[in-house]
């Protein structure tokens, strides 16, 4: 399989190995900052896969998926929160208590952020384009204003997490620790997405964004495939939004701001639109652009847009397609 | 008598002010070609539009092997056994030529949800896009990308997709458009075989391909169907010379 890897193949597994080499590296120079600024790129990539699948595969230009990667750390906040108070999140109709588990909290964070995909995009896909974008944006807006006014789960300020949440077998405490859980998962995912891209669901939602009529004429309904693939794209970056709370050990309502739901946008413009490893190159250049350049002036972002324009301009397949060229289909 | 396999009755489209179709019934029997001639405008592709879903008629039914589908979207009416190609081809352009066809036995095979296999390697959607890409002639081509292709190619591709569907009526919006002499002819006599697989409702400006091709041929003015009949009837009818013929019959 090696032999017959192609250019994006060689290119893919560069990155990742720098993405592992980077930190171990920290680790043996005790720059535990560096490590947690790898454990950053992670989780940022794994919110861009997701939103990948729904921008770059299904073409549907989502400014709201801030909403996704609020309630995964919401999800991760309020259960930890009542952990550490030891109250429970409800006791009627059942009761829910809180919880310090990992494995637990990820699970409500993906289940709670695929709802709200659904929810949200059976209402959004009813229309597209520019209509499409500013009801995502609305429905971004609309979960921002109500976790600033939540005052039961902090309101503006947010929520403290004093201790990092726990993985069996793992003390979560130590960066590499949690940095090998978040890169595992980043790559089970990137695994998983580069299977759904060439499965037959992947190929007729490919052929939905090109061609909806197309799809509609061999019967398949090109507005379900969307759906679906919303609904997928929000799980994911809701399971990074419950890593990056897990990070940082605090959630806020700037996890549900516009601006988040378009900084993952940009990320998947700068490493490649609809690339498996688009959002992942991206993420790194973004945290590495932010934390250099950010060091140097206080108008890196205006660099940053630079850059994006050269991008938009001139190499359409982002880092990634500049590197690898035009993507290839896979038997 | 046997069912017609297509059928349109007192189908009626208005845009605005325009009747694009009044009151058109027609239809396709077992192993014929029906040709749909008539001028630019006339309303030819507005009639194809409807009769698989993608407009909704203002009066009228569209019936599919003796069943009203008037009220089903395109993509049941696919599964229900039309199978069309577009005046305008409508492909997956950066997607390969394979790739085309596959989703075309996809929708065949009607399970799209299926996440984890590759859809190229499966035995079941592989050979049947092969099958159709095998009959039109791109085996080839079938690992180029579709913006790569000629024009023909894409044309053929296009028959090619509605081929994987095995469906039990074509519907063909100007398949010869632009393929130039060598390509119509060839698409002539593969059109011809290929209605004893399934009947084929033709519209086409090709009066060659036309009159070599059609069991019947109907004539379509403003919307209206002005004469029905065999190649012969039509050509010695006055009222399609006038209307449409001209010098050309
Ligand atoms: N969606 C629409 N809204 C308004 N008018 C339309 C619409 N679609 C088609 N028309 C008009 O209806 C008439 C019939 O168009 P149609 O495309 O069906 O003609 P046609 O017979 O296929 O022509 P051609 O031979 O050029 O392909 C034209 O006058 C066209 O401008
Ligand atoms: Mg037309």
């Amino acid at each position: 399989m090696i032999g017959g890897m192609s250019r994006e193949g060689w290119i893919n597994l560069a990155v990742l190995a720098g993405l592992l080499v980077v930190p171990l590296w920290a680790l043996w120079a005790d720059e535990p900052f560096t490590i947690t600024l790898a454990t950053r790129v992670v989780i940022l990539a794994l919110a861009a896969v997701g939103l990948n699948i729904a921008l770059g595969l299904g073409g549907l230009v989502s400014l709201g998926h801030a909403v996704f990667f609020g309630i995964g750390g919401y999800a991760m906040g309020i259960l930890a929160h009542h952990a550490q108070t030891y109250t429970s999140v409800m006791e009627w109709p059942l009761l829910i208590e809180g919880t310090k588990s990992m494995p637990v909290v990820w699970l409500v964070a993906v289940v709670a952020s695929a709802l709200a995909a659904l929810v949200i995009g059976v209402l959004s896909l009813r229309t597209s384009g520019v209509y499409f974008i500013m009801i995502t944006l609305a429905f971004g807006q609309m979960f921002f204003y109500f976790a600033i006014s939540w005052s039961a789960y902090g309101g503006e300020d947010g929520l403290s997490i004093y201790v990092r949440n726990g993985f069996p077998g793992l003390n979560t405490l130590v960066p590499i620790q949690f940095f090998g859980l978040c890169f595992a998962i980043l790559c089970a995912v990137l695994w998983l997405t580069a299977r759904l891209m060439r499965s037959p669901f992947g190929l007729a939602l490919n052929a939905a964004r090109q061609v909806p009529v197309r799809v509609e004429t061999v019967g398949l309904n090109p507005v379900r495939l969307k759906l679906v693939a919303f609904v997928i794209s929000g799980a994911i970056t809701g399971l990074a939004g419950a890593l990056f709370a897990d990070l940082n050990r605090f959630v806020s309502p700037t996890m549900f701001s516009w601006q988040f739901s378009g900084e993952i946008i940009i990320l998947v413009i700068l490493g490649g639109v609809g690339r498996l490893f688009g959002p992942v190159v991206g993420a790194a250049v973004f945290v590495v652009l932010e934390h250099w350049l950010g060091g140097l002036t206080e108008f890196w972002l205006i660099w940053l847009g630079v850059i994006l324009l050269l991008i938009v301009l001139f190499a359409r397949g982002g880092i990634v397609g500049m590197l690898a060229g035009r993507s290839v289909a896979h038997d | 008598m046997t069912e017609p396999v297509l059928e349109t009755r007192g189908i009626t489209k208005r845009f605005g002010a325009l009747t694009a179709s009044e009151d058109v019934s027609l239809d396709l029997k077992a192993g014929e070609i029906h040709a749909i001639i008539g001028p630019n405008g006339a309303g030819k592709s507005t009639l194809i539009q409807q009769i698989c879903g993608l407009l909704h008629p203002d009066a009228g039914q569209v019936r599919l092997g003796g069943a009203d589908v008037t009220r089903m979207a395109a993509a049941a009416r696919a599964r229900a056994g039309l199978g069309r190609t577009f005046q305008v081809s409508q492909l997956a352009m950066e997607d390969t030529v394979l790739q085309n066809v596959v989703l075309g036995a996809l929708g065949a095979v009607g399970r799209p949800w299926r996440f984890f296999g590759a859809a190229l390697r499966d035995a079941e959607l592989r050979d049947r896009a092969e099958a159709a890409l095998a009959q039109v002639g791109l085996c080839d081509v079938a690992a180029m990308r579709c913006a790569d292709l000629s024009h023909g190619q894409r044309r053929q591709l296009e028959v090619a997709v509605a081929l994987s569907l095995s469906p039990r009526a074509f519907v063909m919006d100007e398949p010869m458009a632009g393929l130039g002499a060598e390509g119509s002819k060839r698409m002539t006599g593969f059109l011809s075989e290929l209605r004893g697989t399934a009947p084929i409702l033709l519209v086409e400006h090709d009066m060659d391909a036309v009159f070599a091709l059609a069991d019947r041929i109907s004539v379509l003015v403003y919307g209206r169907i002005i004469a029905t009949g065999t190649v012969a009837e039509i050509r010695a009818d006055r009222a399609v010379r006038d209307a449409y013929l001209g010098e050309e019959a």
